[in-house]
């Protein structure tokens, strides 16, 4: 016989209410189920108005982060068994504002996403006759684990930084800043250090490191802070002593 | 582009990271356990005067001193900060940080050009 799970999901309907409130849904709990088979089990049997955001349900789109039971995960990669006998507690991530149920606020990040140019700058485009930008495995290694962010932002709920400072860029965004900064095809290093070299770029980060705890795909942002304000630190240094020399 | 001061007071807190961890875990070994056991011999008063004499011995105490200071203003700063969270004082509270580790660095300057 399948056991059963109680889920307590966090609701907000604006058009309906003025103030969040739990809804329990109990679920069946299939051995092979995540918590987002749950949610879809919800919305299919039970509560058809339940709002949650999904697609890939492997870990890739990094469309499905919530909270549960405090933590943030992405919820097509949690087993709903671990949780057993439950209850288990869903709410939306934290630190970004709610739009209805589970679905979370983003412009905030994405807009601080594309100051920062995550793309390879060019100050000349290659013709095309002159051939590709060649890369060594060595220069792909330099960045790729930073390329493997899938922009979920369980980093920016796990950040105490950023639930604090709300203007702080935050890990994802200066990861993938990185991302760039460290490929050799690109020339955008000086234009990005203008949004992250500011105060409220690296310099609020004071090194919790949940980010890189919760992070799904390794990719550390807590390091990719660090190496940028080492990096940071020598320009500053460099630019104070001869300011006659070009930044990096 | 605003210059941000963050990285001359990051890089202190950073050097004064290394200092203090490699040095005064040694220092305490020494001063706290290693000679009140006697598993060194205690060096005596003029020895270590002797000792104090030397420029670089003075030099290297000021280092490990200004900059453990200084560790500790940034990383007691953003503890007040954060855990705090009283941003409004912000100035106020890097005044009182920093400013403290440069006055004891002054003061072990003073102190030690004194000997």
């Amino acid at each position: 016989m399948v056991s059963k799970i109680t889920l307590e999901v966090f609701r907000y309907r604006p058009d309906q209410e003025t103030q969040p409130s739990f809804d329990s849904y109990e679920v069946p709990c299939e051995k092979d189920w995540v918590i987002l088979d749950a949610l879809n089990y919800i919305k299919d049997q039970i509560d058809g108005t339940l709002s949650y955001r999904w697609s890939c349900r492997m870990g890739v789109c990094g469309s499905c982060g919530m909270m549960v039971n405090g933590e943030p995960v992405l919820t097509c990669a949690t087993f709903l068994n671990k949780f057993l006998p439950g209850p288990v507690k869903i709410e939306p991530l934290e630190h970004f504002p709610v739009v209805r149920d589970l679905i979370i606020e983003m412009s905030d990040f994405i807009g601080k996403l594309q100051k920062v140019k995550p793309w390879i700058v060019r100050k000349e485009e290659k013709s095309l006759e002159d051939g590709e930008y060649i890369q060594t495995p060595e220069q792909l290694g330099d960045y790729k684990q930073y390329s493997m962010c899938i922009n979920c932002m369980l980093c920016y709920s796990a950040c105490p930084v950023y639930g604090l400072e709300p203007e702080f860029v935050g890990p994802a965004v200066i990861a993938l800043a990185q991302r760039y900064n460290l490929d050799s095809r690109d020339q955008g290093k000086g234009e990005r250090e203008e949004i992250l070299s500011q105060d409220d770029g690296i310099w609020q980060c004071t090194f919790v490191g949940e980010c890189s705890e919760v992070c799904p795909e390794n990719v550390d942002p807590a390091g990719a802070i660090q190496r940028y304000k080492v990096a940071a630190t020598n320009n500053w240094w460099k630019s104070l002593l001869m300011p006659w020399g070009k930044s990096e | 582009m605003k210059k941000s001061s963050e990285p001359f007071w990051w890089a202190l807190f950073g050097a004064g990271g290394v200092i203090s961890a490699l040095f005064i875990p040694v220092i305490l070994f020494i001063q706290g356990l290693a000679i009140p056991l006697g598993w060194i011999e205690s060096p005596n008063y003029q020895h270590l005067y002797q000792l104090f004499g030397s420029p670089v011995t003075r030099l290297f105490l000021l280092a490990l001193i200004s900059l453990s200071l200084l560790h500790w203003a940034h990383r007691f700063r953003f503890t007040l900060y954060d855990g705090l969270q009283v941003k409004h004082l912000n100035v106020l509270i890097a005044i009182f940080c920093y400013g403290g580790a440069i006055l004891g660095s002054l003061a072990a300057g003073y102190y030690l050009w004194l000997i």
